[in-house]
């Protein structure tokens, strides 16, 4: 009996937005990546046809580690760039042709580890971009070392006795640095997360979306869930919507309670109308955040 | 056309600018550095002016990442730094180079290592130009000796940069930085740059590593313009696409160096003074050759048949040059500002010829006059 790859697979609604031909892609069974990147490509999708935006000004931006490797499968402009540096290519996209919206997509320990400075900066100048941050709490692409987000005492292969260190609260920092737009879901939520995506992407200003993933593979059989169903059931245990109304409310705690929501939603003007405040470019009528973010 | 070509006068650094501005600089990204700095805020006044974007990164690793994705979305950029700002560089230069992103960087060399002085001058960092990065690549790295060719360096820099997809140096010192003389300047529009070679083919069909097999460099899709073009940092075939494919990296890595020697005749450049019959010539490069010419001169007025040899391109050097200037002497004397860089290449390259190759270290944050430079001559031990 031969394998008929092509009548089980037959096209998906984003087909068109994938590098099809590069796939089997390399994220394993279980790995929630793929739902945070479909909800990505949905969004842009549903946007498109509702006339909000055009794909061709998409830049879409990864850096390195497991969700770094998206930037080879999706049909758009873009870039896979060194470790922790997709923000900081993300940069100079933006300020070279304002009329691009840079789309970062990576994961926690090269967005928040080794490109911790560029998040802040970026956050803290609500540069115009949108970054989506899949946190699968560990180094997973290396073999499951510790990342800034692994929970205290987890083990790791670099903490093999257990995690002396705190984690860090990406999405409250980022909150705290006054970026436009901050939430945080996890891949039980794939709806709410393409929502999120939905409202952030037209926006102007620094845009955060962390995606709380399973890494079974690797982060799950080192702490005891090897098995995906396990590690889902885990993460949803303490995962909790909720509406914060101070920062101090927002909870990252593996034990008790990492806190899901939309923790900021505002609209003050990003980066590039900044510079547009103080110097008539030409193209500071023709900025997609301001048309986009106005449909 | 009436040329609007003007002279002022200048710091190496404010010509510099004024280069990028009159080669269509578009984008400046920078991080504050001595002996750097002032460039940086020569263009945050004007740059403007001229519709393009100053920015202060968060530090150099970002400011040579936004460089990259720069001029992928279409713009001429460039950033000035100093050693320890081109070391946090390193990592990313090696991107560039991969990526073939025009990228033009201004460094001006000052005395190491470390934090060293960082109001000295120096030349300790030649090979560091050459080879910071990890990976074997391509870069080409000019060096100016005046005012007025940092001037001329900065256009020949973006000409090579977008002719060759290559990033590109221009290897300058603190003494250029900051000493003001006469320069020939253009205004914007009245230089020709080289531009990117347009896609040929529709989206879909172009591959964005495609060389074409005469200059073996790529044509250029921009983003925004519909070709989905992937900048990838992994080993890559023509698509852009990660392989670890043996063949296919061999002729990878080979094409980013040899599409620089391919081009050589654009590149390589050196300046011979009074070595048609030389008997020792002086090799110098930077503003160090200015004291080597006048100790040259000095030592003609005693009848020695000295000449010098100064290479304006480093790297690649102009290695024709080098023999042709070298051809009656016996001797070869190379003189820099560190414990021997340049005499490395200049010995690989004389040796085949068995000339006596020397070297006179000189190590000092301040550039010796040619009195001062003929002691470190006595110093090394080195007759002339």
């Amino acid at each position: 009996m031969t394998l008929q790859v092509q009548k089980l697979a037959p096209s998906h609604r984003v087909d068109d937005l994938l590098r099809t031909e590069r796939l089997p892609h390399v994220w394993c069974p279980g790995c929630g990546i793929g739902i945070a990147l479909q909800a990505f490509l949905r969004a842009v999708k549903d946007l498109e046809a509702k006339g909000v935006i055009d794909r061709k000004q998409l830049v879409f931006v990864t850096g390195i580690g497991c969700t770094g490797r998206a930037s080879g499968y999706v049909r758009l402009d873009g870039a896979h760039t060194p470790h922790g540096r997709p923000i900081a290519y993300a940069y100079g996209v933006k300020l070279a042709n304002p009329r691009l919206v840079p789309v970062v997509f990576s994961g926690d320990g090269d967005l928040a580890g080794i490109g911790g400075n560029h998040l802040l900066h970026a956050a803290r100048r609500n540069f115009d971009m949108l970054v989506i941050m899949v946190n699968n709490f560990n180094y997973a692409l290396t073999g499951g070392q510790l990342a800034p987000t692994t929970p205290h005492g987890a083990y790791s292969t670099t903490t093999p006795r257990g995690n002396p260190e705190r984690p860090m609260d990406v999405a409250r920092l980022v909150a705290a640095l006054g970026a436009n737009y901050v939430a945080r879901w996890s891949i039980h939520y794939p709806v709410h997360i393409e929502e999120s995506i939905k409202k952030a992407l037209p926006r102007r200003g620094f845009r955060f979306i962390e995606v709380l993933s399973i890494c079974p593979e690797i982060f799950g059989r080192h702490i005891g869930f090897r098995s995906p169903v396990d590690l889902y059931e885990r993460l949803r245990k303490v995962a909790r919507v909720k509406k914060p109304k101070r920062l101090e409310d927002i909870v990252y705690d593996w034990e008790k309670e990492i806190t899901l929501g939309v923790f900021v939603d505002k609209d003050e003007p990003g980066y590039m109308e900044s510079i547009c405040s103080i110097y008539n470019y030409e193209w500071c009528n023709e900025l997609p955040e301001r048309r986009w973010g106005a449909k | 056309m009436v040329s609007l070509a003007r002279r002022e006068f200048l710091t190496g650094n404010e010509a510099m600018a004024e280069a990028a501005i009159a080669a269509g600089l578009r984008v400046f990204i920078g991080y504050p550095i001595t002996p750097a700095s002032d460039l940086f805020e020569y263009l945050a006044e004007k740059l403007p002016g001229h519709g393009g974007i100053v920015f202060q990164a968060e530090d150099e690793i970002a400011a040579i990442n936004a460089l990259v994705g720069a001029t992928y979305a279409g713009a001429k950029a460039m950033t000035a730094t100093s050693g320890p700002g081109f070391s946090l560089m390193a990592e990313s230069l090696g991107l560039a180079a991969m990526l073939e992103a025009p990228i033009v960087i201004v460094y001006n060399m000052r005395t190491g290592p470390s934090t060293g002085i960082a109001t000295g001058t120096g030349q300790g960092d030649v090979m560091q130009s050459r080879w910071a990065s990890h990976g074997h690549y391509g870069v080409v790295v000019y060096s100016p000796w005046s005012v007025q060719e940092a001037y001329n360096l900065v256009l020949k820099a973006f000409d090579t940069a977008w002719r060759l997809r290559v990033p590109t140096i221009v290897l300058s010192d603190a003494v250029i930085a900051h000493t003001r003389e006469l320069a020939v300047v253009y205004e914007p529009g009245e230089v020709k740059i080289a531009d990117r070679k347009p896609p040929r083919e529709p989206p879909g069909e172009f591959k964005p590593f495609k060389p074409d097999p005469d200059d073996l460099v790529p044509p250029m899709a921009f983003y925004g313009e519909g070709y989905a073009v992937l900048a990838e940092s992994l080993a890559h075939d023509e698509r852009g696409y990660y392989t670890t494919d043996p063949g296919n990296y061999e002729r990878l890595v080979k094409r980013l160096e040899e599409k620089i020697h391919r081009n050589k005749q654009y590149v390589v450049s050196s300046e011979s003074r009074y070595t048609e019959d030389a008997e020792t010539v002086i090799v110098s490069f930077g503003t160090l050759a200015r004291s080597a010419l006048a100790l040259v001169k000095d030592l003609r007025k005693q009848g020695k048949k000295v000449g010098l040899w100064r290479p304006v391109s480093i790297w690649p050097l102009d290695e024709e040059g080098l023999l042709k200037a070298v051809e009656h002497a016996d001797r070869v004397i190379v003189a820099e500002m560190n414990l021997g860089q340049l005499y490395r290449e200049v010995a690989r390259i004389l040796g085949p010829t068995g000339k006596r190759v020397e070297l006179v270290p000189v190590l000092t944050p301040e550039l010796p006059g040619p009195d001062e430079l003929l002691g470190y001559f006595e110093k090394a031990g080195v007759e002339i």
